[in-house]
């Protein structure tokens, strides 16, 4: 009769340590995702500061492309409005418009060669590529970590507890075909 | 395999060598000390050698990463020529998700890096200029993410560890024989007088002596090499980007420069054979006997360029 008292409490005790475990990892790998998003914004963000000294930089040398400028200044504007308050799908449009100035922006660079030799304009192309690439690269630690945590929660026996404590499944970032992988400014 | 089993089986491993040192250099000093003395108090000798051993443990624990930094005359990589190896680092850290490890320089032509560190929190990473010279943008990010996965699989730890450990048994075995050749002269006859007993524990510390070094160096070796395949691969996975590291390997397959301050102690931790490669062997002339392959720190660039092709 003990034995099988003690083998009852045995039991329970394991099963309440597994599911404490269990829940503050799925505690865990939910907040690694909220992590992993705020990172995109940092390095969003990171870019935004960098256009306007890139354009004061160029305008210090081609001063007459006023309009490329704008375009420019308008869409920096736009997608750090849409970064407050709009939707992802939103977002990434305003992002994919902002990619797409800033590749006119370096075309225009490339008549300039007093431009492209300047060490402050080299600095600054080289600091906007990287940021590129990290926006790109925080984009893809956030999906990884998305699946992790999806894979996670559809797992049993996990899932039992991710239904019990409404953890619910998260969605991947998905840029349009364009956006994906780095994005790409030609020099 | 897992990221995690292998991070798992990279500590559990650090552990068991840990411990393999303590007992080796333990031995090997206790020969060294019965060697020296002619067998007067080896319980004595063994006590000081065992504490000493465990000392060097700790130390090639919290230090071995300052030692390989110093002795491939690493410095840091301060100022703004280094700006595009910060930034790529830090690029790829954040798709690791890992901490931006500390950056350093090695002043050599030769195109290498290495990584060392004992867990991604305390992590170095290394690059020789000649790499950062002669690498374009996506060949260097290829690299950095080759060394990054070594930081995330914890291989530094291992790696560091035993070059630490290799280090100071090949030294103190070293130590030893000198003292065989020049100093055991006028012992030797004591050691003859202590009867059989003596006789037996010399010939037995000779044979540590002679040992040591090799077992260490195997056991070092043993463990690199599926290494490199499995940070090739976890390396693409952060770049996603494949053809990057292959023409980074490539690059390096066809530079035949020698790191200068590379030794078979470092070799391992380096992203390629830092040491001078037998020609015949690379080229499939001659066939590689089975005691050189186990005495190489890489497999051949070929593999790994047709393991990344194959991805």
């Amino acid at each position: 009769m003990t034995w099988v008292i003690v083998a009852v409490i045995v039991i329970l005790v394991l099963l309440v340590g597994y599911v404490i475990l269990a829940y503050n990892g799925l505690v865990r790998t939910r907040n690694r995702i909220d992590n992993a998003h705020s990172q995109i914004d940092v390095q969003l963000k990171r870019r935004y500061d960098l256009i306007p000294n890139l354009v004061e930089t160029v305008k210090g040398y081609a001063a007459h492309e006023r309009s490329t400028f704008e375009a420019v200044t308008n869409a920096r504007a736009q997608a750090m409005q849409a970064q407050e308050g709009g939707s992802p799908a939103q977002q990434a449009q305003a992002e994919n418009m902002l990619s797409g100035t800033l590749k006119s922006l370096f075309a225009v660079a490339e008549q300039y060669p007093d431009l492209k030799a300047n060490q402050n304009f080299l600095n600054l192309q080289e600091e906007l590529t990287s940021t590129e690439d990290r926006i790109a690269y925080a984009r893809q630690f956030y999906n990884d970590t998305v699946l992790s945590y999806n894979t996670r929660i559809q797992s049993f026996p996990p899932n039992l507890l991710a239904g019990m404590f409404h953890f619910t499944e998260r969605e991947y970032f998905e840029g349009d075909p364009e956006a994906q992988g780095p994005v790409e400014v030609q020099f | 395999m897992g990221m995690y089993e292998q991070i798992a089986r990279n500590k559990r491993r650090s552990f068991l060598m840990l411990t393999a040192f303590v007992v080796l250099i333990a031995l090997v000093a206790t020969a060294l000390g019965v060697l020296l003395s002619g067998g007067v108090d080896a319980f004595g000798i063994a006590a000081v050698a065992i504490v000493i051993a465990i000392a060097m443990a700790w130390g090639s624990y919290f230090w071995s990463d300052k030692v390989a930094l110093a002795a491939s005359h690493a410095r840091p990589a301060d100022g703004p020529e280094f700006r595009r190896y910060h930034n790529l680092v830090e690029g790829l850290c954040i798709a690791a998700g890992l901490p931006k490890p500390r950056l350093y320089v090695v002043e050599d032509p030769a195109p290498n890096a290495f990584a060392t560190g004992r867990n991604p929190k305390h992590a170095a990473l290394a690059v020789t200029t000649g790499l950062l010279e002669k690498m374009n943008r996506v060949e260097l990010e290829g690299v950095i993410a080759h060394e990054l996965s070594h930081v995330k699989n914890y291989d530094i730890l291992v790696t560091t560890i035993a070059i630490t450990a290799v280090g100071a048994i090949a030294l103190m075995a070293d130590l030893g024989l000198r003292f065989m050749w020049f100093g055991g002269r006028a012992g030797r006859r004591d050691t003859n007088d202590s009867g059989p007993l003596g006789l037996a524990l010399v010939l037995l510390a000779l044979a540590l002596l002679v040992l040591a070094p090799f077992a260490a160096q195997l056991m070092q070796f043993a463990m690199s090499r599926r290494r490199e395949f499995l940070a090739d691969a976890s390396g693409v996975q952060l770049t996603r980007y494949p053809p990057g590291l292959i023409s980074a390997l490539k690059k390096l397959r066809a530079d035949q420069a020698v790191v200068h301050y590379a030794s078979r102690a470092t070799a391992q931790m380096w992203i390629e054979s830092p040491l001078e490669r037998d020609q015949e062997v690379e080229e499939g002339r001659k066939k590689g006997t089975w005691l050189n392959r186990r005495f190489d720190t890489h497999p051949p660039l070929e593999d790994r360029i047709a393991a990344l092709e194959a991805m």
